[in-house]
């Protein structure tokens, strides 16, 4: 899989177009609900193009570990 | 008991003749329509190729770019109406509690619909977005509404097809009316300029196929009109307790008198012949006014400008007011806007509103040759200056379900 910082790149991109923050805000440790304002609906929506962009399919019990974007950018470089 | 009286202390609105009110107003009495090609998607195989496009409405200006993408075009409509009669009535410090909301939409979000079936078909059920229902429901635009203004009183939505928000600012009056809040949000909104929308008005033959001139497609009450033609928007009002309304200091515009409501039990599309049910309904805003038809000076008719509709709607209107049904004037701004469906009946109170704080009818534009069983005074082509004190607007739906709303200039 691509290193560390294309996977980052690529998913700070989409949270920017999703959740409509500013770039600066994506950082490794940002939470998606208490730093980028997420709700439980825009976190199924971020999963669905995370898995639509790095051609995954990420069960249930495993979405609702990935609170942060590291742990986003983590599951993807093990799975992807 | 003792009833509150209600007035009008905002409003707000987007038209294809023109949004704001100042552009609304010149749009409705500069004898233009709002009609055009279709541009919003390939009608080439549609026998219908025009309709009444909103064409400058940004919806940047009210929302963040993240509510924008979760919010159907008909809830972007009904917000940014909404924000601009909220801050036209320079509302502020309202007890969220006696503060409601009430919409009238015909269909909600088609549009999500159809996009979400297309997802589905193409990618699978695992593809459809979690936005999919709440962007979708009718209802939603009134909970989007209640969130942004914190109003936590009732939240009505009401669909009678084209009368849908003839209905909730009917629901609205009588909230204020009984006491129940001393405030509400009420409108309509709606925006189905979509294939498969148009595809089943096209099946009905229920549009203008007057292609080739859009301009002078919509021409209610005349010999040669064959059909509406669609259009899309949101009109919004601030109904107010007066007390409410006189202890804040605010501009009164009208005050709302009476509402009546029938039901034509007759077809599911077609109006009846005698026009049952529109009589009905504007005999009850008569009664429930406590005025006589005479009083009436103006009305903003539904008029659709099919061929049933219409006449069906001036036979009402004779059996009505009787000789008087010739004294007063009656036009429909549809020839204009062309036909908002949920969101007519608020788009044209509004219009209704202004004709008041005018002094002036606006007209009912391409009247070239009225029918000969249409022969009222349908103030054609150029607006007519007259006193005006009592207005009554007509909105009818599909389904045989009619409102009528009367309004009166303001008398302390």
């Amino acid at each position: 899989m691509a290193n560390k910082e294309q996977v980052f790149d690529k998913v700070k991109e989409i949270i920017v177009d999703q959740l409509g923050v500013d770039e600066e805000e994506v950082t490794s440790e940002a939470s998606f609900i208490d730093d980028l304002g997420a709700d439980s609906l825009d976190i199924v929506e971020l999963i669905m193009a995370l898995e639509e962009e790095f051609g995954l399919e990420i069960p249930d019990d495993e979405a609702e570990k990935i609170s942060t974007v590291h742990d986003a950018v983590e599951y993807i470089r093990e799975n992807a | 008991m003792e009833r509150e009286r209600v007035v009008v202390t905002g409003m707000g609105v987007i038209s294809p003749v023109g949004s704001g009110l100042p552009a609304f107003w010149d749009g409705l009495t500069s004898g233009h329509s709002g009609v055009g090609p279709v541009t919003r998607f390939d009608v080439s195989q549609f026998s219908t190729r025009i309709a009444a496009e909103v064409h400058d409405f940004d919806p940047l200006k009210y929302l963040e770019k993240k509510e924008v993408r979760h919010m159907d075009r008909f809830v972007q409509l009904a917000i940014g109406a909404a924000q601009d009669a909220y801050n036209d009535a320079l509302l502020s410090d309202v007890d969220p509690a006696r503060a409601g909301v009430a919409v009238g939409t015909g269909i909600g979000g088609m549009e999500t619909l159809t996009e979400q079936h297309e997802t589905l078909l193409a990618r699978g059920p695992n593809r459809v977005s979690p936005f999919f229902i709440p962007k979708m429901i009718a209802n939603i635009a009134g909970g989007q509404l209640a969130i942004r203004f914190n109003f936590q009183g009732p939240n009505v939505t009401l669909v009678t097809a084209c009368a849908s928000s003839g209905s909730a600012l009917g629901d609205a009056f009588r909230a204020i009316q009984f006491g129940e809040v001393d405030v509400m949000l009420a409108g309509g909104a709606e925006a189905v300029l979509l294939p498969i929308a148009f595809a089943g008005f096209c099946a009905m033959k229920a549009m203008s196929t007057r292609n080739e001139d859009p301009e002078h497609a919509s021409r209610p009450f005349d010999q040669e009109r064959d059909g509406f033609v669609m259009g899309e928007g949101a009109g919004f009002l601030v109904l107010e307790s007066l007390s409410s309304a006189r202890s804040r200091g605010a501009r009164i515009y009208a005050e709302l008198l009476g509402y009546g409501r029938s039901a034509d039990a007759y077809h599911v599309v077609e109006p009846h012949p005698e026009g049952r049910g529109a009589a009905q309904s504007m005999r009850r805003a008569i009664y429930d006014a406590g005025i006589d038809p005479e009083d009436v000076d103006y009305i903003n008719a539904h008029g659709t400008s099919t061929m049933k509709g219409d006449l069906a709607e001036t036979l009402a209107i004779k059996s009505v007011f009787g000789e008087h049904a010739y004294q007063l004037a009656v036009s429909s701004t549809k020839s204009s806007t062309g036909h908002l469906l949920g969101a007519a009946g608020a788009v044209e109170m509004i219009a209704s509103i202004m004709a008041i704080m005018h002094q002036q009818v606006p007209p009912t534009v391409n009247l070239d040759h009225a029918s000969p069983d249409c022969d009222l005074n349908y103030v054609p082509n150029r607006p007519q200056d007259r006193r005006v004190r009592v207005v009554m607007s007509n909105a009818f739906g599909f389904g045989g379900q009619n409102a009528s709303l009367i309004l009166r200039e303001y008398v302390p």
